[in-house]
């Protein structure tokens, strides 16, 4: 070693935390909880509210984990949307209409959302199209084609499949009554996310993507095949959530989803990504992703009108996003002390 | 200067894009320790050329040697493995990520085994320190503090200290000093006449002509697409070089045109002072 010191993994100091740009996200946690706690009651901190706001974290937190890397890379993906009746359709055709193995409907459904990525991908990488439009265009043809098949195919707008007990165990059922065993995937996916954005040398290059595409390309990162990786995890997620819907709930419903796009940019933003790209954290989009599932459903312990539960997600929305900034500033101007 | 072969070569290199050419048979060499600065105005095809020395683009007629042998690069990353650096004007640096990420971009030190390769965080942040305080930036001795706090001089330092760690034999720096104070500037300077001292070949691109003849050894100054001049320092005084980047168009005609301004508009100068210029 020479003489300057190299921090090695820093250990928890109350101004390294203030640092951290994921306090922000973590306050805001706490503090929209202990409000709806003091509404709620002992119902809100027992298990039927924990469940209740863990199952709606759960589904949008595995499509927001993904959202948030590609907003990171500077990109939006709006075609979650879709993905998941699409995905959720697919498999519901598969294994519901036409009777062939769970194993193969839920394939089906899973390459669905792959594709969709691809295609996503593709139009973003290879044309000028901003990822903004090009996923609203492949959402509203997603939208239009489920419509299609489903008519064409049943000629009805819900499919219904009873999955098998082993299918529905893993991958619908509800552990006590109460916690959908999506908790456990959510977990798996924060697991895997983690490693991929903080752990391996991917990460950097993400947020190389989102910092400075120009810079990344010319450091030799194969920028194309990053963000096309980055929209099929999106499409994977989204199809992931929408198999898990029909072994839930027996049923897939060509209408339904759209409030996955809104609702998964929201945790993200909350969570103290960066809307232009090149600074998140999973940490961070997990916590914003708890913060939108407390509101959503602590407004109907908290027995308050369903308008406010809205103001009160806009509120948090604009409070995250200045609040990210604050923190985002202190971690800028952060250099150690003079030794 | 040494009669060995030119670390990089350029024969009759021409650009177009479609119809539109933007370089005309560019020649130019550097060799190993040698500074060929690249003068030019704003739109005289000076990012289109670092663009095919760096692989981004490929020359449409004429070649490019490296070592004496002609070379196509298939990427910019094909460039960078032949020693091809390129420090671009804010320095290809990311402001909200650490030092050692940035240092080690593209090119992280992992540890772990088969598909589970995990950033070596603590050698990268340690590596990064020590080459940049090798460069004389002592301020910066943590390798977790992010990029974004640093000044327009230390990122573009980190910068050439990264290309010069990677093995670059030549380093191309995009206006280095453009965005940068004077203090800063000189900063810059002495870094790049480090990466001279150590064997490199630096091409070094900028429009302003004091920064030039501070480092360079051999100068091109390039008009519209084509190299208009090609001399060697101490060939040329400050006012040639820049009479030259202003197209032919003389410093002295310009006053002159000043003049005639104040002749017509009472004596008024227009906006800048005379004094300015004479």
């Amino acid at each position: 070693m020479s003489t300057h010191s190299v921090k090695g993994p820093s250990g928890i100091s109350l101004g390294g935390l203030i640092r951290r740009p994921e306090t922000g996200s973590l306050i805001g946690l706490i503090v929209v909880y202990v409000f709806f706690a003091a509404l709620g009651g002992k119902v809100f901190m027992g298990a039927p509210g924990w469940s209740s706001w863990l199952n709606i974290a759960a589904e949008v937190g595995i499509i927001a984990l993904p959202v948030g890397l590609l907003m990171i890379s500077g990109e939006f993906d709006i075609s979650v949307g879709s993905v998941v009746p699409a995905s959720s359709m697919t498999t519901a055709m598969l294994s519901g209409h036409f009777e062939l193995p769970a194993l193969i409907g839920i394939m089906g459904g899973l390459s669905v959302g792959l594709l969709i990525g691809f295609l996503n991908g593709l139009i973003v990488t290879r044309t000028t199209i901003p990822s903004l439009i090009a996923t609203i265009g492949t959402m509203f043809a997603v939208m239009g084609l489920t419509l299609g098949f489903a008519v064409l195919i049943k000629g009805s707008t819900s499919v219904s499949y009873v999955p098998d007990a082993t299918t529905k165990a893993l991958l619908g059922t509800f552990i006590n009554g109460m916690f959908n065993v999506s908790i456990f995937w959510w977990l798996g996916f924060v697991a895997i996310f983690y490693y991929v954005l903080h752990i391996s040398p991917l990460g950097s290059w993400i947020f190389a993507l989102g910092g400075d595409k120009e810079s990344a390309r010319n450091a030799g990162i194969p920028t194309a095949k990053v963000t096309i990786g980055l929209f099929m995890a999106s499409g994977f997620a989204a199809a992931c959530v929408g198999v898990g819907q029909v072994m839930t709930y027996q049923t897939a419903q060509v209408a339904g989803g759209q409030a996955f796009i809104f609702n998964s940019i929201m945790c993200v933003v909350i969570g103290g990504v960066l809307l232009t790209g090149g600074a998140g954290s999973i940490i961070g989009i997990v916590l914003g992703t708890m913060t939108f599932a407390v509101v959503n459903q602590g407004i109907f312990f908290a027995a308050l009108d369903p308008n406010i539960g809205s103001i009160i997600i806009g509120a948090l929305l604009l409070a995250a996003v200045l609040s990210n900034d604050t923190f985002r500033t202190l971690a800028l101007n952060y250099s150690p002390k003079k030794k | 200067m040494s009669d060995n072969t030119p670390v990089i070569e350029l024969r009759n290199v021409d650009k177009s894009f479609g119809p539109i050419d933007v370089l005309h048979e560019i020649s130019l060499k550097v060799g190993a320790g040698e500074v060929l600065c690249l003068l030019g105005d704003n739109g005289a095809g000076k990012s289109t050329l670092i663009k095919t020395l760096a692989g981004v683009h490929a020359p449409t007629r004429g070649e490019i040697l490296v070592d004496g042998e002609p070379v196509s690069f298939s990427g910019p990353r094909d460039a960078q493995e032949r020693g091809i650096a390129t420090v671009h004007q804010f320095g290809g640096t990311y402001p909200l990520m650490s030092i050692g990420r940035n240092f080690f971009m593209g090119v992280e030190p992992t540890k772990g085994f088969g598909p589970f390769k995990i950033f070596d965080r603590a050698k990268a942040n340690k590596i990064a320190v020590e080459e940049v305080q090798k460069m004389g930036i002592t301020r910066i001795t943590d390798g977790d503090r992010l990029v974004g706090g640093l000044s327009g001089g230390e990122r573009q330092s980190l910068a050439i200290a990264r290309a010069v760690y990677f093995g670059a034999r030549v380093l191309i720096l995009d206006e280095p000093t453009a965005a940068l104070g004077v203090k800063q500037a000189a900063h810059v300077l002495r870094i790049v006449n480090e990466a001279k001292k150590r064997g490199l070949a630096v091409i070094f691109i900028t429009h302003q002509v004091m920064h030039a003849m501070a480092v360079g050894d051999h100068f091109a100054v390039l008009i519209r697409g084509a190299i208009a001049a090609d001399f060697r320092k101490g060939e040329k005084s400050r006012e040639e070089i820049a009479d030259l980047m202003a197209g032919g168009e003389s410093m002295a005609d310009l006053e002159a045109s000043i003049e005639g301004y104040m002749e017509t508009h009472d004596g008024h100068p227009p906006k800048v002072g005379q004094e300015a210029s004479a």
